[in-house]
C-alpha cells in the first residue's frame, strides 16, 4: 500500500525515469506485441469482410469434424477442444516458469519452462495432423458437370452446399465452396503456428540460457518474463483465431 | 538498487509468494471453465443447425455471447498471465488505447463486406434483392450469369 501510495505521488512525465516503470527490453516487448495484434486484427477481420461478402459459408462443424485415430467418426469441435487446452495448460506453465524465475528458483524455471516447451510441440504436431488431414482428406464434389474428387487446399474447396439426393459412395456430393476458405485458413492459422514455432524456439534458447547458469550470474529472469510475453500472446492470438475459425 | 542493470524501473515488484500461485491457478480455472462454456455453445449451435427451421436470430445471439467471453478470456489473460494488471497506468494506456482501433476497424470491414454481398446479390442494384442466390443454383441455367 506504501508503494502504491508512493507511485501515485509520483511525478512519471518529469523526467530522468521512465514513465512506464518498466525496463526497456520489457516495454519494447510489450509495442512488438501490440504491432503483432495488429496484424494478426487485420488477417482475421480480411476474413471476416470475406466471410460476410459471401451467401454461403462452409459449416466449421462439418470441416473440423475429425480426431486422430477416430477414423470418420463425427466429432465437431473435440480435436480443436484438445489443441485449445493444450495451449492453455502450456500458457499455465510459462507463467509458473515466470514465477519460479521471480524467485530466482532455478530448477523450477527448467521444469516449467521444459513443459512449455513440450505443450508448444504438441500443439505443433496436433495443427501439423489436422493440416494434412485437410489437404489429403478428399471428397466428392460435383465440378463442371462431373464428380471430382478433391481435399482442401488454398485453390479448391470441396465444403460447399450439398447438391440435393446426389450420393457418391455414400457421400453427400456438393458444390464447390468459397475459395478463400483455404486460403484463409491455412494463412492465419500457419501464421499463428509460425508463431508457435518461434515461441519453442526461443523457448528452448532460453532453456539452455538457464541451464548455463546466465540468468544467475546476471542476478535476475527478467529475459524469462519477456519470453514469457511472447508465449502468452500466442495463447492470446489463439484465442481469437479458435472464435473466428471453429466456433462462429 | 536492487537490480542496477535496470535504472528505468522506478518502484520494483516484490516478488509473490504463494498467493500469486494462487491467484494462477484461480485464472487457470476461469479460462478453462469460460472454454467448455464456449464448447457448449458452440455443440448448442451445432445441434441447432441439423433442424431445417432454427431461428437464426438466436444462433447470432449464441454467437455474440461466445464473442464476449472470448474477449473475457483475452482480458484475463493479459490481465493476469502477462501481468499487465499489475503494471502503472501509464504503461496499461499506451498498450490498451491504441487497440481501440479495433473497434471502427471490425464495424467497417464487416460492414463493407455486407455491403458487397447485397451489391453482388443485385448486381449493383439493378435487380431485386434475391436472398441464397448462389446456395440455390438448380433455379439457375446452365452457364448462365455468374
Amino acid at each position: 500500500m506504501a508503494t502504491a501510495q508512493a507511485q501515485m505521488e509520483t511525478k512519471w512525465w518529469s523526467g530522468g525515469k521512465s514513465p512506464f516503470n518498466v525496463e526497456y527490453g520489457k516495454l519494447m516487448m510489450w509495442y512488438f506485441l501490440m504491432s503483432d495484434a495488429f496484424t494478426f486484427g487485420a488477417f482475421l477481420i480480411s476474413y471476416g469482410t470475406i466471410r460476410f461478402s459471401q451467401n454461403y459459408w462452409p459449416d466449421p462443424n462439418k470441416v473440423f469434424n475429425a480426431f486422430p485415430f477416430a477414423g470418420h467418426a463425427n466429432l465437431p469441435l473435440a480435436f480443436v477442444s484438445l489443441m485449445t487446452f493444450i495451449l492453455i495448460v502450456s500458457s499455465v506453465t510459462m507463467v509458473l516458469a515466470v514465477h519460479a524465475g521471480h524467485h530466482m528458483d532455478k530448477k523450477g524455471v527448467v521444469k516449467w519452462l521444459a513443459w512449455t516447451i513440450v505443450g508448444g510441440i504438441a500443439f505443433l504436431a496436433c495443427q501439423a495432423w489436422e493440416w494434412t488431414h485437410l489437404i489429403t482428406g478428399h471428397h466428392a464434389v460435383l465440378m463442371d458437370g462431373k464428380i471430382q474428387e478433391i481435399g482442401t487446399t488454398v485453390s479448391m474447396n470441396p465444403w460447399g452446399a450439398e447438391v440435393p439426393g446426389m450420393l457418391h459412395n455414400g457421400e453427400h456430393v456438393t458444390k464447390p465452396g468459397p475459395v478463400a476458405f483455404g486460403g484463409y485458413f491455412f494463412g492465419i492459422t500457419g501464421f499463428h503456428g509460425f508463431h508457435v514455432l518461434s515461441g519453442v524456439v526461443i523457448n528452448i534458447v532460453m532453456l539452455v540460457m538457464v541451464m548455463n547458469d546466465v540468468f544467475e550470474r546476471r542476478g535476475h529472469y527478467l529475459m524469462i518474463e519477456k519470453a514469457g510475453l511472447y508465449w502468452h500472446f500466442v495463447d492470446l492470438v489463439w484465442v481469437f483465431v479458435f472464435l473466428c475459425f471453429y466456433l462462429i | 538498487m536492487e537490480h542496477p542493470a535496470h535504472p528505468e524501473v522506478t518502484f520494483h515488484h516484490a516478488p509473490g509468494g504463494d498467493e500469486t500461485v494462487k491467484r494462477i491457478i484461480k485464472t487457470t480455472v476461469i479460462l478453462s471453465v469460460i472454454t467448455l462454456i464456449e464448447l457448449a455453445l458452440g455443440f448448442w449451435i451445432y445441434f441447432m443447425h441439423k433442424s431445417p427451421d432454427y431461428s437464426h436470430g438466436f444462433v447470432l445471439f449464441l454467437k455474440g455471447v461466445i464473442v464476449i467471453l472470448s474477449l473475457a478470456k483475452a482480458f484475463y489473460i493479459v490481465g493476469v498471465f502477462m501481468h499487465l494488471g499489475d503494471e502503472i497506468r501509464n504503461l496499461i494506456m499506451t498498450i490498451v488505447v491504441p487497440l481501440l482501433l479495433f473497434v471502427w476497424f471490425i464495424a467497417a470491414f464487416l460492414w463493407d463486406g455486407d455491403s458487397w454481398k447485397n451489391l453482388r446479390n443485385t448486381h449493383g442494384k439493378t435487380k431485386p434483392a434475391t436472398e441464397q442466390q448462389q446456395v440455390e443454383p438448380a433455379a439457375k441455367k446452365p452457364g448462365g450469369v455468374e
